[in-house]
This record gives structure tokens, sequence and C-alpha cells, in this order.
């Protein structure tokens, strides 16, 4: 039901997943993603219609905890990860000039 | 001390009676380690933490405490943050990400006194079936050196294979535990969704991702389970079920036992060895009492679609948050903000992950999210509910773990498709939440093994670990080792 990855769409994909692509990927990527794509085609030989979305292995809600605090900050270990830190900021290109 | 026929029962009660200490066993078994390096099973080791905690293992057995793993060296997926340690997920993206914490996992052994011995190779951000995308290199198969151990968690399964490890730690989303455990001839269980916490264990489909074991045998698993579950608060999805001794059921006997044999799973594209190995498995069975009944489960030659819609969908959303800012890879030429995310993002991670990027973002986008995503879903359903129905008919379900043993490095590489399909009888299990094991069950003609699934109904455990353990009693494959360990025992 799809159509192949055309040049254009793959360039939407890769901005919206944030990637960028080298040519060499970009020449491989359509016929990976036809083989992918005849793979999940074959989900609409299924009727559906009156079956339920089924997101977990079990239906129930998610659990909510009292608003208490459970750990403390611990901001300087977590910012020690960070590969470019100014005065306890992370650093980033400027985002407007 | 003969580590390639040594139990973790043994080794318990060699470091309760002080026959030797838990410095003395790390130690050895970090040689043993560092003898079979080109194995590529690990990805950090680090003998000086591991020691000091076995040192401290050793200051509590001396004060009589005795927990059953305390002093125990355990290897673990590098997909589970330890604190201090180099957590990789297998991909550049995390070089340099030494966890700033402990996955509930981690801190279950850790308060039980087991020892970290290190952290295991797996395929990147545990997407693949051969480990052959980790960013670390290859694992090699123990029983055969040219050929995959299977993934994801191939390091973790060929460490206990070559008995480098007594017990390892794993996680499964699509088989990741299972199939490298038929591959490599060793036991494995993925429990049930929920039955472990995911908390520190680094996301990839958070519907379906969990926390499992491998070992030898399954009364290894059973202590090794018994430590790792257990509820947790900081897991939304964590079941709220009292602890369990999954040990308990192990010498349960087998009378009665009805085997639900899907119609499904015997079919084409199964090797002829392993259905033969399968098929004398399920004779050894019988002879213990059990009974076989054929079952449907009609919509399972859609679980890979499903699976390939699902995983990545989950996928994309999941590892989004590496963009190169607060932690991991960051690429050292850029512009402005976009490019140095988009940069960093492609190279930090391989060309698996990044596929299965792209094929989520493709299946949540607009136009497509309805008859992909949640037509998925649906069937995802319809696949459970298969799973239950043939639950009404038996208590396990049995088949092979995998169509084929162990690959040759490069065998699939061409489309990712193919190498997709190696996960065919492993993957409806994730989608229906249920727990599944691998145990070995014999070699095919070459001296590969073959691995025997056994999936039961949710939470069902401890019966599983009871069937599978009564099968190791009459049989030894789980006790063979691969012929470049015999001989390399020390002690």
């Amino acid at each position: 039901m799809a159509d192949s990855l055309d040049e254009n769409t793959l360039t939407v994909l890769a901005r919206l997943s944030g990637l960028e692509l080298n040519a060499l990927e970009r020449a491989s990527l359509p016929d990976q993603f036809d083989s992918i794509l005849t793979l999940i085609d074959r989900l609409q030989e299924v009727d559906t219609r009156a079956i339920e979305p089924l997101a977990q292995a079990f239906d129930h809600c998610m659990r909510l905890r009292e608003d208490e605090v459970t750990s403390q900050n611990q901001r300087d270990l977590f910012q020690s990860l960070a590969p470019e830190l100014v005065d306890g900021l992370y650093l980033v290109p400027n985002v407007m000039e | 001390m003969d580590l390639n026929r040594t139990s973790l029962t043994a080794l318990a009660q060699g470091l309760r009676s002080r026959e030797f200490s838990s410095v003395e066993l790390t130690r050895t078994y970090l040689e043993r380690m560092a003898a079979h390096s080109s194995l590529g099973c690990f990805i950090t080791v680090d003998p000086e933490r591991s020691l000091l905690q076995a040192k401290a293992a050793d200051a509590r057995l001396a004060r009589g405490e005795s927990t059953p793993l305390m002093g125990i060296p355990v290897a673990h997926k590098d997909i589970f943050c330890a604190s201090g340690w180099l957590t990789t997920c297998g991909s550049r993206m995390l070089s340099n990400f030494v966890a700033p914490y402990d996955a509930h996992v981690i801190q279950r052994f850790n308060e039980a006194g087991a020892v970290i011995l290190g952290k295991t190779n797996m395929d990147e951000f545990a997407m693949g079936s051969s480990n052959e995308t980790s960013f670390y290199g290859p694992v090699r198969n123990p029983w055969s050196t040219d050929r995959v151990p299977g993934g994801s968690s191939g390091g973790s399964a060929a460490a206990v294979a070559a008995r480098l490890a007594p017990l390892a730690t794993a996680s499964d989303t699509g088989g990741s535990i299972r199939q490298p455990a038929a591959l490599c001839g060793i036991t494995g269980l993925k429990p049930t969704y929920g039955r472990v916490s995911r908390y520190g264990m680094i996301a990839y489909a958070s519907s379906l991702d969990q926390g499992g074991v491998m070992a030898p045998s399954a009364a290894d698993i059973a202590l090794g389970l018994t430590v790792m579950a257990g509820f947790d608060a900081r897991d939304a999805t964590s079941v709220a079920c009292p602890e369990e001794d999954f040990t308990a059921q192990l010498a349960r006997p087998l009378e009665g036992l009805r085997i639900g044999l899907p119609r499904q799973y015997f079919g084409e594209g199964t090797s002829v060895a392993v259905t033969k190995r399968i098929e004398e498995a399920l004779e050894v069975y019988e002879s213990l009492g059990a009974r076989r009944v054929v079952v449907d489960l009609p919509h399972s030659d859609l679980s890979v679609p499903v699976y390939y819609v699902l995983a990545p969908a989950e996928a994309s959303s999941n590892l989004s948050r590496y963009d190169g800012v607060r932690y991991g890879w960051r690429a050292s030429q850029y512009g402005d903000l976009g490019e140095m995310i988009a940069r960093s993002r492609a190279e930090g991670f391989g060309a698996e992950v990044k596929r299965r990027i792209l094929t989520g973002t493709y299946v949540l986008s607009k136009g497509y999210y309805d008859a992909y995503y949640l037509q998925a879903q649906r069937v995802r359903r319809l696949i459970q509910q298969d799973f239950l129905a043939a639950f009404e008919q038996c208590d396990v379900l049995m088949g092979p773990t995998t169509p084929t043993t162990a690959f040759a490095f490069g065998a699939k590489g061409g489309d990712p498709v193919e190498m997709y399909l190696s996960d065919i009888f492993t993957i409806g299990v994730n989608l229906a939440g249920l727990p599944g094991m691998s145990i070995p069950v014999g070699f095919d003609e070459v001296g590969l093994p073959v691995g025997l699934q056994i999936i039961g109904p949710h939470l069902s455990e401890t019966r599983l670990l009871g069937v599978a353990h009564r099968y190791q009693q009459a049989t030894d494959w789980h006790e063979r080792v691969p012929a470049l360990v015999q001989g390399g025992e020390r002690g």
C-alpha cells in the first residue's frame, strides 16, 4: 500500500528523525526500505475492524504515585556527563543570532 | 574447581563452606575471561572494581550473611546501567557514558552480594539477531568461532556457553535472550512483561523490552531470577505481585503435563536437524509423563510484521533523547544546533539503528499512523488472544526457538528482512507479554546447538523452570561445553 521511498520522502524522514544521511545511505536505504515495507504491508491482509488496539501486554492503566520527593537533586553528577558545559549550563550553538 | 561443570548451587556452597573465597572465584573467572577475550564477549572489564566487590562479599560471608548469590560473579548485559561502569548499550553514542546510577536489576544483584564480572557485548541498542551491529565488534560463537552467537544478548550467551560467567543478565524485546541462548547451547529465560523492572535498562521498545537471565541450567536461572525479579515503583509497568521463590517447583513431576504444539511452529522453513532434535526432546517429555496436544496460533506469521512496525515506532521515540547535548556522543564539526544534533546522531548510531529510527518515524507519520501503527496494535491483540486460547488446551507450548542453528558472519547482511525472520518463533511471545525459555536439546550435524522453546501463560515462570529442570535431570545437553574451553579449567 505504501509507495517506494523517493528522494523527497527520504529527506523529510531524515529531518523528522534528526539524522544526517550520507550519499551511501541515501543510495542503499530505498531498496532496504522497500523490503521492510513489503514485510509490514502484510498487516493489511487482516480485517481488524472490531478489534481494539493493544498498546501494552497488560491493558491496565499505568499507576500514579504520591507527589512526594523520592530522590535528591544530583545536578553535578549528571552534568559531569555533558559534552560541553560552562558555569553549570549545557553549551550548544547559538539558536538566535 | 572445574568451572566447566560447576553449578551455581555448588559455587554458593563452596563459598559458604570457605572452600574458596569470592575474591579467588572472581579472579579465576577474570583470568578465564582474559584467556578467551578473542570471543569478544565483554565490552568493559574492570578487575579492580570487581575484586573490590568480591572482597566486600567475602566480608559479608564471614559475618554469616548467606543469600544464595553472595559472592557469586555475574556478567551483566551492557544495556543495564551500573553506577561507575561504562554503559554503552553496544553503541558509539554511549561510548563515553559512565552510568551515574544503578538499574533496578543491578541494585538487586548488588544487594544480594553478587559481583559484577563485566559488561557484555550486544547488538547496538539491542537491535539485531547476530551481535554484528555492535560498535565494539562481533561476538564469536564458542561452538564455532566463524558463526554468530545470535543477538542481541550475544555477549551474555557466549560468555555463559564458554563458562566465562556462571550467570549473565540479558534482555529480550523480540527474542534477544532465547535466540542467542539457543544458538549458544545454554538456558535462557525471558520473564513475563513487567516481572523484572526496566528501571535503568536502556530503552529500545518499551512495551516489549524485558530483562531476563542466562545460565547453563534452569536450576541456576531460578536462583538468578529470584534475585532480579520483583516490584519496582520506578517502572510504571512493573507487575505488583508478591516476591516468588522461583526454585519452588523445580522438582515437581511432569505427569499429566499438557504440551501444546503450535501447528504453525512445525512447518516448512525449519531445518531438518532442528526438527529432529525438537521431536527427540518431545519424546523425552513424553517419557516423563507429559502428553502432546496440537494447538493453533493462526496469526503467528504476522508477528514479524507487527514487531517491525511497533518496535521501530517505539525506538524512534525512545532514541530521540540522544541529541549530543546532555550526554553521549557529540560530533566535532557542526554549524547550527540542528546540524549538531543530526550529525551527532549520524556519527553515534550504526546502520541498523538508523534504519529502525527511520522506519519508526515513517510508520508514525501523517497518513500512515492508522494503516501501520494502529493496525499493528490491533493485530497484536489478535496474536495475544491466540496464545490465551491455546493455553485453555495446554499448560505450556513447545517448539523450536529458531528455524536454524547458528549462521555464519555476514550470511544475512544484504536484506534486513532476512535477519528479521530469524526471530519468527520468538517475537509473538514478546507481543503477548508471556514468559518464554530456550533450553539446549542437542546438536545439528556439524555440532551446533539446537534450542527448544518453552512458553507459558503470564506469570508462570516457576512452572516453566520446573518443566525445563525435569528435562535437564533426564538429559545432559546443558552440561556440554564447547571444545575451545575444554581442558581450560583452573583451580
